[in-house]
């Protein structure tokens, strides 16, 4: 025992161990758990291997489609919107000019609501996006001349609304991250950069831009996971899983309803495969393509 | 342009003076009042569950949430209810409080166990398990949740707050923060206890911990903040309502048969305060929690 305490060899082993067993226990056996099911078909406990006909029926599965499309489009616009505003904002924060104080208060408004939990974010919205003319929402549709609109009725308009649930809750947060990844670049850079006469935007561009690339990196890696999973922003604002014509059916919400509501576990495990490999795909061939792992290895 | 910029970036006093005398520019007041009004913006949905605090619930359910309220209407009822009324709503709270806590102290205790392996040692597969960490942080969890909770049910553990937590108390992105945090600090302390014949878990526990004070706040800030609003997986988990936690509490209010919008709305509002206490309290160590997954350089 005293041997072990003090063993110089084996200490990292024993320090890594709870996360080695986590690992194992709630990563690895789950997923594989997950492929093993995808091919079965579990009735009541029953297990009985099927192939690959989950998947097959998953290809022919018109409400897949749907949902893997609705997932796409989201993760593209919160891709759209949440890389390109935080960064604008957080050039201005970064820029010289202003009150240090209206920045403080500012930073903290922006960051507020990445606190509240997607259950409250939910509430809140859904009552803000309400069909009647007096909620907030239907009142700035008025005030640029529409009539109440039934947001969370319509495909696009609920759309509008997941997207409102999102820009809210992380605008603040991908800021911060920009923000610190701007602190970290040197001034020199920019002393230079005005001695030679760029301009402020050209500065943006060509310095700022480039040195923040490890940050946009990450920002984008968790968007892109963030937006393919998404699932409880439209739980809540729908009050459910079920949209008007599944308009806000997501892959896991899909799977969600086909595993957990209607257990059939199988198929939901096959739903959970392909979206896996999805994320996976983007996330492997994006981490390539911009450099990152050659970073690593040189 | 460029004195501009350069007096900000190093504000040094002479700088600051000389902008005092000039008064701010107009591109600095157009700035500010542009700042003013997206703070604004983003602080809307909170003033609106505020303002609805104060509303019938009924009436925030059908008129939605909205400023145009008739002043005379508004009235305390809702926070009379809360505090005499509110059947299980504080049994939910004081769940949330001891499980957030709970799961808070074991995830810090575990991770920076975890984070002290990999910053302090070499040993031959470290970077292989290392990559495993970084694996484990672009895997959604909800990927995992079917194959967690069919394992869950399996083991006969659901229904527990044992099996909310221990999934994540070995957390990547706590894990990670940790060894940033300890690769700062310097190796000779190991060397200094090991002299004085300190067992290599002692030295974690006795001389490094009670150092690692800064990253301990700002990790127990980001998994506190996590616990308390966690949602997904303690819905799989938990079927006794007297196990509910708030998130999930406040959700079954949603429901029509909940029936009972005005605790949803108090609820939901009172549920954020102590997220906004410590908020207000700790900013510096919420940021640098919560931006913690980036990396840096």
């Amino acid at each position: 025992m005293k041997q072990l305490l003090y063993s110089k060899r084996l200490a990292p082993y024993l320090f890594i161990l709870p996360f080695l067993v986590t690992l194992a226990v709630f990563w690895v056996v789950p997923l594989g758990r997950s492929f093993v099911m995808s091919t079965q078909e579990v009735l009541y406990g029953q297990a009985t291997f099927i192939g690959l006909d989950n998947y097959t029926r998953l290809w022919q599965d018109r409400i897949f489609w749907q949902a893997l499309f609705n997932s796409l489009r989201y993760m593209v616009l919160t891709l759209v919107l949440l890389i390109p505003i935080p960064l604008a904002l957080a050039a201005l924060i970064n820029s010289g000019i202003g009150s240090a104080r209206i920045k403080a208060f500012f930073k903290a408004s922006m960051f507020v609501p990445a606190l509240t939990s997607v259950v409250v974010a939910g509430i809140v919205f859904r009552l803000i996006f309400a069909e009647s003319d007096t909620a907030i929402m239907n009142q700035v549709a008025e005030f640029f001349g529409f009539g109440p609109v039934r947001w969370l009725r319509g495909d696009v308009t609920g759309l509008v609304a997941l997207l409102a649930i999102a820009l809210w809750r992380w605008t603040g947060v991908n800021m911060m991250y920009f923000l610190a990844g701007m602190q970290a670049i040197p001034t020199e850079y920019y002393e230079a950069a005005s001695i030679d006469g760029a301009s402020r935007f050209r500065q943006f561009v060509h310095i700022t831009v480039p040195n923040l690339r490890p940050t946009i990196v990450y920002v984008v890696t968790i968007s892109v996971y963030g937006g393919l999973a998404m699932f409880l922003e439209s739980f809540m604002l729908y009050a459910g899983n079920n949209s008007p014509n599944n308009q806000g059916l997501t892959v896991v919400g899909y799977l969600y309803r086909k595993g957990i509501e209607e257990n059939d576990l199988g198929f939901a495990s096959a739903v959970g495969v392909v979206l896996l490999v999805i994320v996976m795909t983007i996330n492997i061939s994006y981490l390539v393509a911009s450099g990152t792992f050659k970073k690593e290895a040189a | 342009m460029a004195a501009l910029q350069e007096q900000d970036r190093v504000t040094t006093a002479p700088a600051t003076a000389v902008r005092r005398r000039r008064g701010p520019s107009a591109a600095a007041w157009v700035q500010s009042v542009f700042l003013v009004v997206m703070a604004l913006i983003s602080l809307v949905p909170l003033l609106a569950i505020l303002v609805g605090t104060f509303q019938d619930g009924n009436e925030v359910i059908r008129r939605g949430m909205t400023f145009d309220v008739d002043l005379a209407a508004l009235s305390l009822d809702n926070y009379v209810l809360l505090f005499t009324d509110s059947g299980p709503y504080f049994r939910w709270f004081a769940n949330t409080l001891l499980l957030t806590i709970g799961q808070v102290a074991g995830t810090l205790l575990v991770s920076a166990f975890v984070a002290y392996g990999f910053a302090m040692y070499e040993f031959r597969t470290k970077t292989l398990w290392f990559v495993m960490v970084l694996l484990v942080m672009t895997v959604p969890f909800e990927m995992l949740m079917l194959p967690l909770y069919v394992q869950v049910n399996d083991m006969g553990l659901a229904d527990t707050y044992v099996v909310i937590a221990l999934p994540f108390l070995a957390s990547a992105v706590t894990i990670f923060f940790f060894r940033q945090y300890f690769l700062g600090i310097p190796k000779e302390i190991l060397e200094a206890g090991r002299v004085d014949g300190v067992s290599e878990f002692g030295i974690f526990f006795r001389l490094v911990l009670p150092i690692t004070k800064p990253a301990m706040a700002a990790m127990a800030i980001l998994n506190g903040m996590l616990c308390w609003n966690n949602f997904l997986w303690p819905l799989l988990v938990l079927r006794s309502p007297e196990k509910f936690t708030l998130p999930i509490g406040l959700n079954t209010l949603l429901t029509p048969y909940g029936n009972n919008y005005e605790l949803l709305i108090i609820g939901a509002f009172f549920s954020l305060i102590p997220i906004l206490i410590l908020f207000l309290a700790f900013q510096r160590f919420f940021i640098e929690g919560i931006t913690a997954g980036a990396v840096k350089g």
